[in-house]
């Protein structure tokens, strides 16, 4: 047990939360942008996975990691968009268009790699190259926190430049402004003359251009091959984290560190002693439970500013 | 909205149509020998019985995972857990089935009664979070899946792992408690008779029982049918609870019917195959048998497909996720036509009824 906990304090076990939670908080931050508009994006999982394949295939072709990620990028935005057109001009049901995509990216992907290399489930026979990981400067020397913090995947970085990056973009810009009037009142922005229709399109292509980003961490820094449903439900549990941060990026940051502590825990408890199932079950545990603890906490604050307003109301 | 019928049957099959001709596009440009993989894919589940054979045992767990779909969607709550529902309904089977010692027809009918109530309880779970502090049903029953397969793994390993056998698998279920085989020359199980008798009893229930009433006036109206004196809460949980527990009754029946050990090591993924099967039946019981005969029919031709010729089986997984977007689509195909007919149907009725004023 000593031996536990002395892994759990080290700064590996730092290290590797922040790794894990990479792909998390951009998937969170992909289902957060299609929540500010009133859509659930389930699709994100297989936009994901999508993304993850063809950073791999693109790279191994053009020998460049970033033409990987662009090619990742790009494609997220192409699916952000398919799903867009799906659900808005096709007018199908977003939840089952979402899964659609899923069904569709997980055996697309493996039909493709299959079609490339002739392998079914893996790519270990592409050579695809990896993003880099980045040493941070000054924080590099710092004792604890240069391990815990410096040397990742230059993804990682992004990741939280992205949740910053859309704060702002969200709370302090015009467009932001827009996207949220759109999800909270879609009538009442479209009376003011906010064309709704073409702010979800842009909400939707950012928000498969995160997890296209996402998807690229996962077969381009995770780990530096593709294999089949590498995604694992991931996507799901960044909508998860989105829901469990009332679709705000901050909250929505430390909702995804929160699993992906969890995963990490996971992750390193696998050594015979547990069960691996029991193990493997606790980040889900966790998500349910965040989101019901969130959900309900949510009901409770509702009905205190209702209380608040009564009270001032007949004072 | 019975008027819609002959508009939704033409539509569907535009989009089944349209489906399949992109999974012969892609044959077409992808295979060397297209014309074989072709034939297989629509002729070879017909090549001889086993095969045909195949198509049925593979529409057995359809119509159960259809069926369990088909009563949730109806009250417009999506609860995704019937996948875990499913998988422990064959866990809780595999134990009972390879554990207890009980006379033959007893024994299949007590483990198919555990793994319902088990798979009811599982779908349950997301319900009453929602109801209680709503929290997000769709996400809660994902993960809920996940868990469900874990823990259904634990307890095949922990309690009913046969550790002579090769690989990781669980005791043999006793003969007693096995299904028996109904056709000569395939293993289509005594299961397709319960599969039978659920599409009729769950017909009848959502379209011809006052519950059943309720469960759809709540999926047409929740305020309207809150206001009627329905309790609507009660409702989709009791339709979730009746989903969970047909999708657990199917796993049992899969695993009583088809194997002789549990020997899943993840989830066979039946729960999303109901899913499109109660989409492409626009959630009725009664289309449900040829939904899931028509999905079954597609991947034993999918399966003919790969081992027969170069092109592999992912072919036609592709297309499900096309129908599902054309089948739920609501402006595509003739909509607008559609359109014009009801308008023009309105306008005619409206008219009429004016001159019934006159008169």
């Amino acid at each position: 047990m000593s031996q536990f906990f002395s892994a759990v304090i080290s700064t590996t076990f730092g290290y590797s939360i922040l790794r894990v939670s990479t792909p998390i908080i951009f998937a969170s931050l992909s289902a957060l942008l299609s929540d500010r508009v009133g859509i659930l994006n389930m699709g994100i999982e297989g936009i994901m996975l999508s993304a993850a394949f063809i950073g791999v295939v693109v790279s191994a072709a053009t020998l460049s990691a970033w033409i990987g990620l662009l090619s990742a990028a790009v494609l997220g935005i192409v699916l952000g968009l398919l799903f867009g057109f799906v659900t808005l001009r096709l007018k199908a049901n977003s939840l089952l268009s979402g899964i659609s995509i899923n069904l569709i990216a997980s055996s697309a992907t493996v039909f493709l790699l299959y079609e490339i290399t002739g392998e079914r489930g893996v790519s270990s026979s592409l050579k695809s190259f990896t993003l880099p990981n980045v040493d941070l400067p000054v924080i590099k020397s710092v004792p604890v926190l240069g391990a815990i913090l410096s040397g990742h995947n230059v993804l990682t970085y992004l990741s939280i430049i992205c949740v910053v990056v859309l704060y702002v973009f969200l709370f302090k810009t015009r467009l932001g402004m827009r996207i949220r009037s759109v999800g909270e009142n879609e009538e009442a922005a479209k009376s003011v003359g906010v064309d709704t229709q073409k702010v979800k399109y842009i909400a939707l292509c950012l928000s498969g251009l995160l997890a296209g980003l996402g998807g690229a961490f996962l077969s381009m820094g995770y780990i530096s091959m593709f294999s089949q449903n590498m995604t694992a439900g991931r996507g799901f549990i960044g909508i998860a984290a989105s829901a469990m941060g009332s679709s705000s990026p901050v909250p929505a940051f430390f909702a995804s560190l929160l699993f992906g502590t969890f995963d990490a825990l996971a992750n390193m408890i696998q050594d015979g002693r547990i069960p691996t199932e029991l193990v493997q079950m606790i980040p889900y545990i966790a998500t349910i439970l965040g989101l019901t603890l969130m959900a309900a906490r949510k009901i409770s604050l509702k009905g205190k500013n209702a209380r608040t307003v009564e009270k001032k109301l007949y004072k | 909205m019975r008027r819609g019928i002959g508009y939704e049957v033409l539509k569907t099959a535009i989009a089944i149509l349209f489906s399949l001709s992109i999974a012969i596009l892609i044959i077409l440009c992808t295979s060397n020998d297209a014309l074989n993989a072709l034939s297989c894919l629509v002729v070879g589940p017909l090549k001889n019985t086993r095969s045909f054979g195949n198509v049925i045992e593979m529409m057995i767990p359809f119509i159960f995972t259809g069926l369990a779909f088909c009563i949730i969607i109806q009250t417009k709550e999506i609860n995704l857990g019937i996948d875990g529902s499913f998988f422990i309904g064959a866990v809780a089977a595999a134990v009972i089935g390879s554990q207890l010692q009980l006379p033959a027809v007893i024994h299949p009918v007590v483990a198919i009664l555990a793994g319902g109530v088990l798979g009811g309880m599982i779908c349950l779970i997301p319900g009453i979070l929602k109801a209680k502090w709503n929290a997000n049903e769709i996400v809660s029953s994902l993960m809920l899946n996940y868990i469900m397969i874990y823990l259904g793994i634990y307890i095949m390993k922990s309690v009913i792992r046969d550790y002579s056998a090769n690989g990781v698998v669980s005791e043999k279920l006793s003969d007693t408690a096995m299904l028996s085989t109904i056709v000569t020359g395939t293993r289509i199980h005594s299961g397709l008779i319960l599969a039978v008798t659920l599409i009729f009893i769950c017909y009848m229930y959502l379209y011809k029982s006052k519950k059943g009433y309720e469960i759809r006036l709540t999926g047409h109206n929740r305020s309207f049918a809150k206001f009627s004196g329905i309790n609507t809460t009660k409702v989709i949980l009791s339709a979730e609870f009746l989903g969970g527990m047909i999708a657990g009754i199917g796993g049992a029946t899969e695993l009583l019917g088809m194997y002789t050990r549990f020997e899943w090591n993840s989830s066979p993924q039946y729960g999303w195959d109901g899913l499109i099967v109660a989409t492409i039946a626009k959630y009725n019981p009664a289309v449900v048998p040829f939904a899931a005969f028509f999905l079954a029919y597609i991947r034993i031709g999918a399966d003919k497909m790969s081992m027969y010729s170069d092109t592999p089986r992912d072919v036609v997984l592709i297309i499900q996720g096309v129908i599902i977007i054309l089948v739920t689509a609501e402006s595509i195909f003739l909509s607008k036509w559609q359109h014009k007919r009801l308008l023009k149907l309105t306008t005619t009725r409206s008219r009429l009824d004016e001159g019934n004023c006159q008169i």
